[in-house]
């Protein structure tokens, strides 16, 4: 096996036992990149790194070559958000988790393909041009962190990061046969992620197995002082928040090892498969690969019962007033004022300043994100706030409501990650309802702000990867972990290998 | 009923800006400044740069609580962070962070004076927290606009009141005394012409007896209290020639322009303003816990008003004497440590009130500038009320004192400013000034009063000052009356 298709801890144990370095790591991945990138295209640029300042980072915990999604801020690089309108943006600062991999030796590969500011689950509506999926060229990687899923399975990177507001990286992880984590909201910090719904956004690990989600987790985790909505466990202060009051006991202790949780165990855990989960419109293909991964699951000991999430079918409605909303808002900076593109007006319509605004954003954004201002902007407008973003507020608390019952029998729930596997290029880019549906089975847990993760159980006739989710209840991703290293114990699926 | 003899009210409502006094902005490390660079006091946050959160200030939301109590509001423990989105230069993030459905303060009012000893009751609607933004500099001869964003942040507070205020005296005095309010809380200079202190006014006009409203027009641009005033005064004059001449008013933004003394209507902008609020997804709403309110309460200073009702029954002054006290809330504790040492309350009020001020004004000093010990000035009054020195040698050993702290005995034996008292002294002095002057001395034998003024003015003269002026002129009376 080359070194660019193994994982970050056998990596890590080869660098330990001086059967490999760092250069020839970052070697390996240059020359699957030279051989693979032109048709995968799952990066929107690329950081070169000489000899000299990777030898340093040898003695580091995890001196692993990472592709970064472009939302998440790297200090003097170009990071875009695979947008036009950021064209030229170098941010002054570093995100959190940048600070946190550069600590760890990370080794930036370079920034991951996406949907224009995460708008999309196909990683067709970047700036930079599609993403394709590694598996099938002729298939979408998912999206929207589509270059991040794509680098990891065309072994183009060892691991990634991406984020995660509805399904932006399980979905993709799904279709690109990795596995994807979704923290609870709050567990990693945003700071230097830039927003597309900040009450939904989340950055997590992009791995080939388990044992790396849960590395790359504890690297990744904790609170932030930088993040006001980023989980304080240990604080003790006179503003104590409603949110810190109702959560749970686990969550007074530090960040826990992830590490600790890959146990191949899960005897005695109760596991929910919610029945509105597994209905029309979905693959045969996916619901045959996940009731198969059940049955291993109940071979190892878990107890399986049907549970009802009964506000399911409001989810994808719900989630796209709310996200659209904080949308609209988010990216009222990209003005042309004081960074990115600036579009100077060929004539005076209305005044120069207002010409000037108009002109950059129809410039700088593309049809999504067009269509999710607008959508955002309507919702939120006077007389129609009641009506939608409000109603969807409260719908939003149904749905999280749905899940804090369940789990107060459940350790876990089951679920697909996708209704299909990888669809066409271009198959969905005109319907964009049809597009929205790709995120029908991961949009509650943003909305609940519950972690979730996809791992892969199965594969198509075709020959596409299809992903098993797994959901906990907030800030117990070590539940996760469990039943998905166990299961994986039991499976070779994260195995497979494309050879491009 | 003719036109003329209409009798019309003013309606105002006022919205106050304040720029919190912290060391830091409301939701960055940046330093809270005023008039440094442009684009100095700058950060990341503060810019609005992409992927970057804010993250409260916990002094801002405690000088919000105090100013909350002071203002007798009702405090909302229940602290939440909405969005005002629109688009400007001087707004980089494209929203306000501001307080929309839960001010952190409801349904307070000050109480400011009126004539005699009535009080008249200003009702605050609210009073909400949210950051300031940039400042636009247009630059016509460079054809463009700049943007300095060291102000982009800075914490505010933004006073609401009812349409309580009748006048535009009484809307200068709402202000006068808010800003005295705020200045004793510490929490921020209050200075206009900074612009830490910032007013618009919403005014309308009916006719008196009338309990509907009128349509009001916004006033913007008033950059001093006198601004404040005198705009007030304008737009009311002119709501009523609107409407005498048959004429509605139109509810407008009108801008104060002070060289000209006119209001004038704004540019209408295109559309009305959907702020489109919605919850800041960005700080997670909190609450404050009862027990931190009541411990704010209970270390609130004594407020202006209070402390001139005190001043008043404690050292029987005046209302005006104390009204001039409390303007500075320094200058009161000086007055109450002098009258420790000194029971002659109301000449201490006579100095501080004049002489002091007076002082301070030529100086161009804050009496924090300077150093003046209570016992110098109670040294000057008591030596005065025991006829060692005159009122004059008082002025000037008070100059002397501010110029350089320095003993007021020593310097009354030094400068030889001790009054001469000694009757033989005085007797000699009267005798020589009688002859010295024998035509106002024979007006005084006829009856002319004056002229005794005019010799005891003579025998100041004479002694450069130092003569008891009592002593010396009931001496002249008496040897003028023997002599007759």
């Amino acid at each position: 096996m080359k070194l660019n298709q193994r994982t970050a801890h056998e990596l890590r144990d080869l660098i330990k036992s001086n059967e490999t370095s760092v250069d020839k790591i970052y070697a390996a991945v240059r020359t699957q990149i030279d051989k693979s990138e032109k048709e995968v295209n799952a990066f929107v640029r690329l950081q070169e790194h000489n000899l000299q300042d990777l030898k340093p980072k040898q003695d580091l915990a995890f001196p692993i070559p990472i592709a970064i999604k472009d939302n998440i801020c790297i200090k003097e690089n170009e990071t875009t958000c695979a947008s036009k309108i950021l064209a030229g943006f170098k941010p002054p600062y570093n995100a959190t988790v940048i600070d946190k991999l550069l600590d760890s030796g990370a080794v930036f590969i370079g920034n991951a393909n996406m949907d224009e500011f995460a708008f999309g689950s196909s990683t067709e509506t970047s700036f930079f041009g599609p993403t394709k999926n590694p598996w099938d060229l002729k298939c979408v990687p998912g999206g929207s962190s589509g270059g991040s899923t794509a680098a990891v399975a065309a072994d183009e990177a060892i691991w990634a990061i991406g984020s995660d507001p509805g399904g932006s990286i399980r979905q993709p992880a799904s279709l690109c046969g990795v596995v994807g984590l979704k923290p609870t909201y709050g567990r990693v910090s945003r700071y230097g992620l830039i927003a597309f719904a900040s009450s939904l956004d989340q950055i997590g690990p992009i791995t080939k197995d388990v044992t790396d989600s849960a590395l790359l987790l504890n690297i990744l985790a904790g609170h932030d002082p930088k993040d006001s909505t980023s989980a304080d466990c240990r604080s003790i202060n006179l503003l104590n928040t409603r949110n810190q009051r109702s959560k749970r006991s686990s969550q007074n202790q530090e960040i826990p090892d992830y590490t600790q949780s890959l146990i191949e165990d899960v005897k005695g855990l109760t596991i929910g498969i919610p029945k509105e989960y597994f209905v029309e419109g979905m693959d045969p293909e996916v619901k045959d690969a996940v009731m198969a991964s059940v049955a291993i699951l109940k071979d190892q000991g878990a107890c399986f019962k049907e549970i009802s999430l009964p506000h399911t079918e409001y989810a994808v409605a719900t989630y796209y007033i709310i996200a659209t909303a904080e949308a609209s808002s988010n990216l009222a900076r990209f003005d042309g004022v004081a960074f990115g593109l600036r579009e100077r007006p060929s004539q005076i319509r209305k005044n120069t300043l207002v010409d000037m605004y108009e002109e950059t954003r129809d410039k700088g954004f593309g049809m999504e994100a067009k269509r999710r201002i607008m959508l955002g902007t309507y919702s939120l407008s006077s007389g129609y706030y009641d009506a939608y973003y409000l109603k969807g507020l409260k719908v939003r608390s149904l749905i999280k409501q749905d899940f804090d019952t369940a789990f107060e029998e459940l350790d876990a729930i089951i679920t697909p990650t996708s209704p299909t596997t990888a669809f066409k290029i271009g198959e969905r880019a005109n319907d964009p309802l049809s597009m929205y549906l790709s995120d029908i089975y991961t949009i509650s847990a943003n909305l609940s702000g519950i972690p979730a993760i996809s791992i892969p159980c199965g594969f198509s006739k075709k020959g596409l990867p299809i992903g098993l989710q797994i959901m906990a209840n907030a800030f117990n991703e070590e539940m996760l972990l469990r039943i998905a290293y166990s299961y994986e114990q039991a499976t070779e699926w994260h195995k497979k290998r494309v050879n491009l | 009923m003719n036109d003329h003899q209409k009798q019309f009210e003013t309606v105002i409502g006022l919205e106050v800006h304040v720029q919190l006094d912290t060391q830091t902005k409301i939701f960055c490390g940046c330093p809270n400044v005023f008039g440094k660079a442009p684009n100095t006091q700058t950060c990341p946050v503060c810019l609005g740069l992409p992927g970057t959160l804010p993250v409260l200030n916990q002094q801002v939301l405690l000088h919000a609580i105090k100013i909350g109590l002071a203002l007798n509001c009702n405090i909302n423990t229940f602290i939440k962070f909405d969005r005002k989105n629109y688009y400007y230069p001087d707004l980089p993030k494209g929203y306000q962070i501001s307080q929309f459905d839960y001010p952190i303060a409801q349904n307070g009012h000050l109480d400011i004076p009126i004539k005699g000893e009535e009080v008249k009751r200003i009702r605050i609607n609210r009073a909400h927290i949210e950051e300031d933004a940039g400042k636009l500099i247009h630059d016509d001869a460079g054809n463009c606009s700049l943007v300095d964003y060291n102000r982009t942040g800075t914490p505010l507070i933004e006073i609401v009141t009812e349409a309580d205020l009748r006048s535009p005296q009484e809307a200068y005095d709402y202000l006068q005394l808010l800003k005295l309010t705020l200045k004793y809380l510490y929490v921020s200079d209050c200075d206009m012409e900074k612009g830490s202190l910032r007013c618009d006014a919403n005014i309308s006009i009916r006719e008196k007896g009338e309990t509907q409203l009128g349509t009001k027009t916004e006033l913007k641009n008033l950059n001093s209290f006198k601004a404040v005033k005198a705009g007030l005064e304008f737009e009311s004059e002119r709501q009523k020639q609107v409407v005498l001449a048959g004429n509605r008013v139109i509810q407008e933004t009108r801008l104060w322009d002070e060289n000209k003394g006119i209001t004038f209507a704004m540019r209408s902008k295109e559309g009305s303003h959907d702020y489109r609020y919605f919850p800041e997804p960005d700080l997670v709403p909190f609450t404050v816990e009862e027990k931190t309110i009541q411990e704010i309460k209970e270390a609130m200073p004594e407020l202006p008003s209070e402390k001139q009702k005190r001043l008043i029954s404690q050292y029987q002054i005046s209302k005006y004497d104390a009204n001039i006290l409390i303007q500075d809330k320094d200058i009161a504790l000086f007055f109450e440590q002098c009258a420790e040492l000194c029971p002659h309350t109301k000449k201490i009020c006579n100095w501080l009130n004049g002489q002091l001020l007076q002082e301070l004004n030529t100086r161009k000093n804050t009496f924090r500038d300077i150093d003046l010990k209570p016992q110098a000035l109670t040294d000057i009054i008591l030596n005065t009320e025991n006829g060692i020195i005159s009122n004059l040698a008082a002025k000037d050993i008070f100059k002397l004192i501010l110029d350089t702290p320095q003993s007021v005995a020593a310097l009354i034996e030094k400068k030889g400013l001790a009054q001469v008292s000694d009757d033989a002294e005085l007797t000699k002095l009267a005798d020589e000034i009688i002859e010295q002057n024998t035509k106002a001395a024979n007006e005084f034998q006829q009856g002319k009063q004056n002229a005794l003024g005019f010799l005891i003015g003579q025998a100041m003269r004479k002694t450069q000052g130092k003569a008891n002026p009592k002593l010396i002129g009931d001496i002249i009376k008496r040897r003028l009356i023997d002599a007759q």
